[in-house]
């Protein structure tokens, strides 16, 4: 109980509030965030309206086998995610830093796949410009949104990834009891990126292709 | 422990305020005291005020003929364009949320802090580092894409550092979610025992809903400017029409944003202005509940007519005519405002200190500048007049003659609580006068330019128009003026202004309730709270440094 107390931090009157307050504050930045990508969706949903047969072309390039062993990963870092938020909340120290550091790895381990299925991307010349192998031109802006779509994703995991890392190794290190709060906010954070992974894998790798 | 306010607590007592809790510089720039950060936020954004301000004053002068005076096409076009970015994203997005919000949102709920301290400290270094970009992009040369970055120029033709430019604000946009989110979370988890949603002073409520527009149209802005970089840095050709890309796309995103930023400019302008109003009327707020209904139904129609931005731009007739409806829309919440506040005023015992002469110059620049958006929200008059100085005008007088006429009617309001002391009375009514003088001999002008067919941007122009656009330039050397004025009281104030009292202006709110300048805790107890923000009735007039407790605090028994 003293361990738990020390988590609570100005200006909150109690721990569950502050919990809940966490809670608030993380949902907001997960609406922003969704308006973030949103964004990205519509320009999506835009140009593949616009040019559907220069889309199927473009998507038919995308390497599916990398695209499916990282949502795979995905998937399992949230349920490792999720047993460790639930022995947090139950003081199970032990438990709670090993699920965190296991989904720090798969999350890991989705940013080499998706380092090595990049360079097989540019090896194969599918980077906007000059001389890029597919006709019509419309096929760069599919690319051109593949690129940013997941340069961003994997971004927001790359940060994911050092924020859980930070996170267990406090946990390890007791600078914050194992109780604390801030774990609903990192994990609700972790599972919104895993959540971008599972709309852009049909749109990128899925859709049209035969 | 019994009734005991905290105007005698504090009297008492006498805690020591958040000014003497650290006097180096470390202890100011690790802060994480809302009302630290809010200076810090208020001299960050007055720098770039002044920046901005000297962007425009080169351009004015430069119109003072019709062939220019002193600046070549490409330096003038980087001026207008700087002015742009630094005056929207850099002065006027943060500059009544970050300053004033960060200092009063909690003092006025009753709590000691916001929800996340720490996130509030680095909302100030993401604009602090947002604000090194533009600087970097500033001095090695500018950006001449104006503040919109509409593609194709921004990312094909253009020759400034648009990448640096468009990094700024992409930044800065993230401090401006983090405050959003601080200040939605605070007002959802820690009112006050009592302080029941419509118990909120209006400030609070014009609070609210702009975090709301900030977090949910900032990140589209981001995203617009990031495909921007994407294209202009690595090639990645989402706008580029030879390939298929759509410009008009562009702006779309842009003004998804770009629209609703227009209320995140004036919703915290109307929050002032309420706060204001009825002190120096000393009347309460006229139609409380409309009021709150208004902000609302502003902000959430803010975010459905960004589309009266391209009438001219190839959009369907029918997209048209939708916006060009809910444009109309958006001026009836606003005009409930404007008569409420005026419904404020009838009967009311007014004196006119300055923050109520701002006020006042705000409701009448305000309400002319939101008549002109309805010629602007109608097709037809919209284009003849698009990219014209008529648009200037228009915006200039919500934005400079709304937001600005409001900040500094705040700055001059709760000045005496943030530094404990009065300033020139003489020389900021002074100010306010000229201000509204000011400000209407340089756009009242460029109406009548803009409707005579002068476009906005232009280097040159015909001669027919010099007169105007001399009178025009006059005008802005006395805003210049009036600008530099409080910078002078203001820092005289800070030396040698006599102590303010708790409660200089006799006022409601429960910020004034606390000791001036406040603790570091804002209260000794936290306050319990049994009536609305504005009890205000004529007999305690004129303002004196009473110590009326219209709130009454419960302390807890340790």
């Amino acid at each position: 109980m003293s361990d738990a107390a020390a988590s609570l931090r100005e200006p909150w009157p109690d721990l569950d509030r502050q919990r809940e307050g966490v809670s608030v504050g993380i949902w907001l930045f997960i609406v922003s965030e969704m308006l973030f990508f949103g964004a990205l969706f519509l320009g999506y949903a835009v140009y593949r309206t616009l040019y559907p047969e220069a889309f199927r072309i473009a998507g038919a390039e995308t390497a599916v086998s990398y695209g499916s062993v990282n949502l795979l990963l995905l998937l399992t870092s949230s349920v490792t995610m999720t047993i460790a938020v639930d022995a947090s909340r139950q003081a199970r120290r032990r438990t709670a830093i090993i699920c965190l550091a296991l989904t720090m790895l798969l999350g890991a381990a989705f940013l080499i796949f998706k380092g090595l299925e990049y360079s097989l991307d540019i090896a194969k010349g599918l980077f906007p410009g000059a001389d890029f192998p597919l006709q019509p031109p419309q096929t760069q802006l599919f690319w051109a949104l593949y690129w940013v779509m997941t340069g961003v994703h994997a971004i927001h995991l790359a940060i994911g990834v050092g924020i859980v890392g930070v996170f267990a190794w406090v946990l390890w290190r007791r600078v914050l009891p194992i109780e604390s709060p801030a774990i609903v906010g990192v994990a609700t954070y972790w599972h919104f990126v895993d959540t971008v992974w599972i709309i852009l894998f049909p749109l990128l790798y899925l859709v049209n292709r035969s | 422990m019994t009734d005991t306010a905290i105007a005698d607590a504090t009297v008492e007592a006498q805690p020591a305020s958040y000014l003497a809790a650290g006097h180096t510089l470390l202890s100011w720039l690790t802060t994480t005291d809302h009302k630290r950060i809010a200076i810090l936020y208020a001299i960050s954004i007055t720098f770039f005020f002044f920046i901005g301000g000297i962007a425009i004053a080169l351009v004015r002068l430069e119109l003072m003929t019709p062939q220019g005076l002193i600046l070549t096409s490409d330096a003038y076009n980087r001026l207008f364009s700087l002015h742009g970015i630094i005056m929207v994203w850099f002065f006027l997005v943060p500059s009544i949320p970050a300053t004033m919000g960060n200092f009063l949102l909690p003092l006025m709920i009753g709590a000691h802090d916001v929800a996340f301290p720490r996130l509030n400290l680095l909302s100030w270094y993401l604009y602090v580092f947002g604000a090194a970009f533009t600087v970097y992009a500033l001095i090695s040369g500018g950006v001449d894409t104006g503040w919109t970055f509409y593609t194709p120029l921004s990312t094909n033709y253009a020759t400034g550092y648009v990448i640096a430019a468009a990094a700024g604000v992409f930044v800065v946009g993230f401090s401006s979610i983090a405050t959003g989110i601080n200040f939605i979370a605070t007002a959802h988890m820690l009112r006050a025992p009592g302080m029941t949603w419509f118990r909120l002073p209006l400030f609070v409520w014009a609070m609210y809903t702009v975090s709301m527009v900030m977090v949910l149209a900032t990140p589209v802005l981001a995203m617009s400017l990031l495909l921007v970089i994407a294209e202009r840095a690595f090639g990645l050709p989402i706008f580029d029409a030879a390939r298929g890309g759509d410009p008009v796309l562009f702006q779309h995103l842009f003004w998804f944003y770009s629209h609703p930023a227009v209320y995140i400019m004036i919703l915290p302008a109307m929050g002032v202005v309420s706060e204001v109003i009825p002190c120096f009327a000393r009347r309460t707020i006229f139609g409380y509940a409309f009021m709150v209904y208004a902000l609302i139904a502003i902000a959430v129609i803010g975010f459905m007519v960004w589309g009266h931005h391209m009438f001219v731009a190839g959009q369907s007739p029918l997209a048209n005519l939708v916006f060009s409806f809910l444009s109309f829309i958006v001026a009836v919440p606003s005009a409930i405002k404007v008569f409420n506040w005026t419904a404020t005023l009838h009967r009311g015992q007014i004196t006119f200190e300055a923050p109520m002469l701002y006020a006042l110059g705000f409701v009448g620049l305000f309400t002319i500048g939101g008549l002109t958006g309805l010629f602007l929200a109608s097709v037809p008059i919209d284009i003849h007049a698009t990219d014209t100085y008529f648009v200037i005008a228009h915006f200039h007088f919500v934005m400079v003659g709304g937001t600005v006429s409001a900040y500094m009617a705040g700055l001059h309001f709760w000045w005496p609580k943030v530094t404990g002391r009065m300033y020139s009375e003489a020389w900021a009514r002074f100010a306010a006068i000229t201000t509204f003088l000011g400000f209407n001999a340089t756009f009242m002008p460029q109406f009548v330019m803009g409707w005579n067919g002068m476009p906005r941007r232009y280097h040159y122009y015909p001669d027919v128009f010099q007169a105007w656009h001399v009178m025009s330039s006059v005008g802005a050397l006395i805003l210049a003026v009036a600008y530099v004025l409080p910078l002078i009281y203001f820092g005289w104030s800070m030396i040698y202004g006599r102590r303010a009292g708790a409660n200089p202006w006799n006022a409601t709110g429960l910020e004034w309730q606390t000791s001036s300048p406040p603790a570091k805790e804002n209260f000794d107890h936290i306050p319990r709270i049994d009536a609305g923000p504005y009890a205000y009735d004529e007999s305690d007039h004129p303002p004196a440094a009473g110590d009326r407790t219209l709130v009454r605090s419960q302390g807890e028994t340790a």
